[in-house]
């Protein structure tokens, strides 16, 4: 009779009907909440402090990724460096400790030895030594400034941009000349208001002539400025500061997608170096951004997980208001649920219709919470521009999606109950 | 009261055989129905009388695919009601039945129209011509100029002819109505019982249960229960009969 009607077929009309019912039920939805706003309010208000604490964490914990991101960053993708301790916790640091010292002189060694290798995956070894000073212009003084020797190449092996002037040139690198290259907070600190070219410097009584101020580079981690540092030649570093030539070497490489085969070739040039004997380890290390990334990405996302546990229990209270509103909801219309039943609404209608209740519920809920957090951030922002905070689309949509989990999973339970009432048990409930 | 033709029968729609309906109370059991046997065929118009918990309602829901039996054999146009999952039944009691309440449980928040368009929504029925059945009907009982009106807009007559329109509007192939004017004043109830004969005499079939013997008097054949079984049931309205089963102590 009713396949007459339509004329099409069955599993069409089960399409079909199903679209009806879910229309039918956003608005019964809608009505349900127009109806008892108050109610609904509350409730919701559970949803929209879940969500916003869930938000900020998340735009937190993307701050969090962006900063560790450009931390790793000024170690470059393409550089190794040698030295004496790994990158990573070890746990028989004796070992460590006693190896030999690498000394600056294993630059120029290795370099020979590059120019020998046809077809070297390394491009080329810069050795760098640094000291803490605090260095002086005139009254004012900046302390635990980061001393650094090098040679003029290290520029190839660097991330940073200039804010004005230049490194020191190749001239100025052999010759140890007395000039330096400072960094942002260095020139911010001694010279707030004049350029800092041409100024020269004292740091341990000696003056250096400033050639470049580098533009600003943030923190490591938070943990210490990247920006108060002075790089100077080599040769000068090493008369001035320390007689000792220990060093960390920087090696380049030519193909940072060939860094395995690099790293094997350097630790084999390395070897060379020390003169090992086959049988003998390897007394020294050699490190690079990935292996750094992967000692401190587990620390990072146990952060990560522990914040968002923490700021997901207050979802999850939210979500026990919107489970504990639809049990109300489906006990205050038993009757109703009777007559539908009675007019044909199978199982799945009054599953679907109660679900779709409670995630309208949530996904108001996390509308306006979004949009709470969206303009916390916004303030956070401007009140401390230095707090890592990320707001992406990517976070809009997951919030959105955890909001319709969220209704899902505390609607299924009363849903599930209503969809199961035996209807003549429901049409007789008063 | 002015008793129009009665029409010829059609076809068998229910056939039930020795149905019984227990309810489990703890330790206790009612049995509810101990056997009742019934025929129905298309465009009857019975009413089912007896004392208050004789079984009527029990019997009622039975028919309509709300309840299913404890024993016995239901045949609903020639296919076995107690096989059928609950998807099926509800399917049946969409097409095929329209009930019609005392209480008439109709939604408060929505209008007559969208009351009366809810089986079509859960018969999949495009939103068109959804609208379009339902004013139909809703003309039809008489309720042309009441359609954008909510529940507690109407008279109790009123309401209970929405909820009227709402059982016939998937063209179902019979209904049952449970004491359709126990909550109305006699005046109103008396046009309910027209619309009835008017439903009749367009070739409906009904079933509907009632106390009263002026209501049960539309209907031309009587069914009596008592305490679970059908006592009497014959054509047409006996009034002396009537009273002699509700009178035996
Ligand atoms: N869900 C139930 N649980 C337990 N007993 C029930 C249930 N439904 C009905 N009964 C019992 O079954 C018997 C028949 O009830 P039913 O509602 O069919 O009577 P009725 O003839 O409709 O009475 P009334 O005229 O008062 O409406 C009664 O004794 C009642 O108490
Ligand atoms: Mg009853």
């Amino acid at each position: 009779m009713s396949a007459g009607r339509t004329g099409l077929g069955p599993v069409f009309r089960d399409m079909k009907r199903f679209l009806y019912e879910l229309s039918e039920s956003w608005k019964i939805a809608a009505s349900q909440m127009r109806s008892n706003l108050t109610r609904s309010t509350l409730t919701a208000l559970g949803v929209i402090i879940g969500i916003v604490a869930v938000t900020l964490m998340g735009t937190a914990i993307g701050g969090i990724q962006v900063g560790f991101d450009k931390s790793m960053s000024i170690f470059g993708d393409d550089v190794l460096y040698v030295g004496q301790w790994p990158w990573k916790k070890v746990d028989d640091w004796w070992n460590y400790r006693d190896r030999k010292k690498i000394k600056t002189e294993y630059a120029d060694a290795l370099n020979h030895m590059i120019a020998m290798t046809p077809n070297s995956n390394l491009m080329i070894a810069i050795p760098t030594s640094s000291v803490i000073r605090s260095v002086k212009y005139a009254d004012s003084e900046v302390g635990n400034v980061l001393v650094r020797g090098t040679v003029s190449d290290y520029i190839i092996t660097s991330t940073f941009d200039f804010k004005e002037g230049r490194f020191f040139n190749d001239l100025e690198s052999r010759g140890g000349a007395n000039v330096c290259v400072v960094g942002y907070d260095v020139a911010d600190a001694l010279f707030p208001s004049a350029s800092p070219i041409d100024k020269s410097v004292l740091i341990n009584g000696q003056p250096f002539k400033i050639v470049g101020v580098i533009a600003r580079q943030g923190s490591f981690l938070g943990l210490f400025s990247l920006d108060s540092i002075v790089v100077m030649p080599l040769p000068a570093f090493q008369k001035y500061f320390t007689a000792k030539s220990e060093a960390d070497i920087l090696v380049k490489v030519k193909d940072k997608t060939k860094l395995a085969e690099a790293k094997d070739e350097l630790a084999g040039l390395m070897r060379r170096v020390r003169g090992l004997p086959p049988e003998k380890k390897d007394d020294f290390s050699i490190n690079e951004q990935q292996a750094l990334k992967s000692t401190l990405d587990p620390i990072k996302n146990s952060i990560a997980v522990a914040g968002l546990f923490i700021t997901g229990l207050s979802l999850f209270v939210g979500a026990i208001g919107i489970m504990n509103i639809t049990f109300v909801s489906v006990k205050e219309r038993t009757k109703e649920i009777g007559t539908r039943k009675a007019l044909g609404a199978r199982r799945r209608t009054i599953l679907l219709q109660f679900l779709i209740e409670s995630t309208a519920l949530c996904l108001l809920g996390g509308i306006i919470g979004l949009g709470f957090a969206f303009a916390m951030c916004f303030l956070i922002g401007i009140a401390f521009p230095s707090f890592p905070i990320q707001f992406s689309t990517g976070l809009v949509v997951i919030s959105m999606m955890v909001s319709v989990m969220t209704g899902l999973i505390s609607g299924f339970a009363p849903a599930w109950t209503a969809s199961r009432l035996d209807p003549v048990t429901a049409l007789r409930y008063e | 009261m002015s008793q129009n033709s009665t029409r010829p029968v059609g076809p068998l729609v229910i056939d039930i055989e020795n149905i019984t309906k227990d309810y489990v109370m703890g330790k206790e059991t009612v049995h509810a129905l101990r056997g009742v046997s019934l025929q129905i065929h298309k465009n009857e118009y019975i009413a089912v009388m007896g004392p208050s918990g004789s079984g009527k309602s029990t019997l009622m829901n039975m028919l309509g695919c709300l309840d299913t039996p404890t024993s016995g054999r239901y045949e609903f146009s020639g296919k076995n009601v107690a096989e059928m999952n609950d998807d099926e039944l509800a399917a049946i009691r969409n097409r095929e039945i329209g009930f019609v309440f005392q209480t008439f449980n109709l939604l408060p928040r929505s209008t007559s129209l969208r009351n009366v368009e809810l089986p079509l929504i859960y018969a999949g029925i495009d939103p068109d011509a959804r609208e379009e059945m339902a004013i139909h009907v809703l003309h039809e009982v008489g309720l042309g100029d009441r359609m954008n009106h909510k529940p507690n807009e109407l008279s109790g007559g009123q309401r209970q002819r929405v909820a009227v329109a709402r059982a016939l509007v998937n063209k179902p192939s019979i209904i049952l109505a449970d004491e359709p004017t126990g909550n109305l004043d006699s005046k109103t109830g008396e046009e309910i019982m027209t619309l009835f004969e008017d439903l009749y005499q367009r070739g409906n079939t009904i079933i509907l249960v009632t106390h009263e013997r002026d209501i049960a008097a539309h209907a031309r054949r009587t069914v009596h229960l008592r305490d679970g079984l059908i006592e009497t049931d014959h054509a047409g309205f006996i009034p002396e009969l009537d009273l002699v089963a509700l009178d035996r102590p």
